[in-house]
């Protein structure tokens, strides 16, 4: 019994692109959710046309969508703001669980092509979850990472977002009151601003390297257990793997929320207007 | 002692250290949850998401250790 290798096996190429088993399964779960997004938005349109109460599974997204919306509102505080993130975080969220979730069909990892490999004869898979592959947790994290910086420029414009990362507004602020604290504390903060640069790539590095790591796992742990004893031993672990997949989902999409919800902040400087307080007062959400 | 035996003891320390952390830190959160809901039996369902989202945090640092066991 072969364990699945770190980096995904190569099937074909498409001209010089390698199309791995990774790819194929994230291929399939996009157009699986293209197909259905299609045929769902159909429904809405069939059914917002005619004025009535939608029924089934248009029904069941629209819960669906309204409980996402509440969870996304405890982070983000707005509900202008959830609109706005939840497309991004929400996407996320359905595409990570989906795929994760069909890494556990049955013939992904099992259904395969024999070639040799170093000298032996091993099954290469033609279906791998596609989680398990790092350039496609790492893309996805490094989309998080920049579409929050990107967010967080679009909100609070180009120089007071540098701002917080090269605090020279904080130095020039501090050299005018010519107070020694002020001015010790803004080039204290000035390097910690530089070192924050440094957080950016540990974000990327770990919401990658975290969806990868738990996918993966689950992949060798129900390898080497269906190479052990195929018949019901792997049951309580294809559950638990459900649970993981789920739980990855969750914790990606959040982090990649509190990750766009803190660069669209606005930032608090040393003199504070009070007067600010009293406009994010008005714009708090009026559900609860 | 030779570099492949050598290798194989780092692969199996870097895991086996590497969960010592994550183990008690998990436990340290169930423990304060369980302490929690029992002194307040209500807030169970309010408790559960946020504790199961700090122990996915908390496991990922014994994924990178998994991680570098494969790698290794």
């Amino acid at each position: 019994m072969t364990l699945p290798p770190l980096a995904a096996e190569k099937i074909f190429s498409l001209g010089s692109f390698p199309v791995t088993n990774a790819y194929i399964n994230s291929t399939l779960a996009v157009l699986g959710v293209i197909v259905f997004a299609f045929f769902l938005s159909r429904g809405i349109k069939k059914y917002y046309s005619d004025n009535k109460a939608p029924k089934g599974v248009v029904n069941f997204f629209e819960g669906t969508l309204e409980f996402l919306l509440v969870y996304v509102d405890q982070v983000t505080q707005s509900r202008k703001k959830s609109l706005k993130f939840l497309p991004i975080v929400g996407a996320l969220f359905f595409f990570i669980l989906i795929s994760n979730w069909m890494g556990l069909l049955p013939g992904t990892g099992s259904i395969g092509l024999w070639q040799m490999v170093n000298g032996k004869m091993e099954l290469i898979p033609i279906l791998r979850p596609a989680n398990t592959d790092l350039n496609m947790t790492l893309s996805m994290a490094v989309f998080a990472v920049v579409v929050s910086h990107f967010f967080g420029i679009i909100t609070i414009g180009f120089f007071k977002y540098l701002n917080k990362f090269i605090k020279l507004g904080d130095i020039y602020q501090a050299l005018k009151s010519l107070k020694p604290v002020n001015i010790l504390t803004a080039v204290i903060e000035f390097f910690v601003g530089l070192i924050e640069v440094f957080s950016e790539v540990a974000k990327m590095v770990s919401l990658s390297l975290r969806l990868f790591g738990n996918i993966f796992a689950g992949e060798v742990l129900l390898t080497v257990l269906a190479g052990l004893i195929a018949v019901a031993v792997p049951l309580p672990f294809m559950a638990l793997e459900l649970l993981v997949g789920f739980v990855q989902a969750i914790v990606f999409s959040l982090l990649a929320l509190v990750y766009l919800v803190i660069a669209t902040s606005e930032v608090h400087g040393h003199n504070e207007d009070h007067h600010k307080h009293d406009k994010q007062q008005a714009e708090q959400p009026s559900t609860h | 002692m030779s570099p492949e035996s050598v290798k194989l003891i780092a692969k199996a320390l870097a895991i086996a250290v590497g969960g010592i952390s994550p183990a008690l830190a998990i436990g340290k959160t169930g423990a304060k949850a369980m302490e929690s809901i029992g002194r307040n039996p209500e807030s169970a369902d309010k408790l559960f998401v946020p504790m199961l989202l700090s122990m996915a945090f908390a496991e990922a640092i014994a994924i990178y250790a998994l991680v570098v066991t494969f790698t290794l």
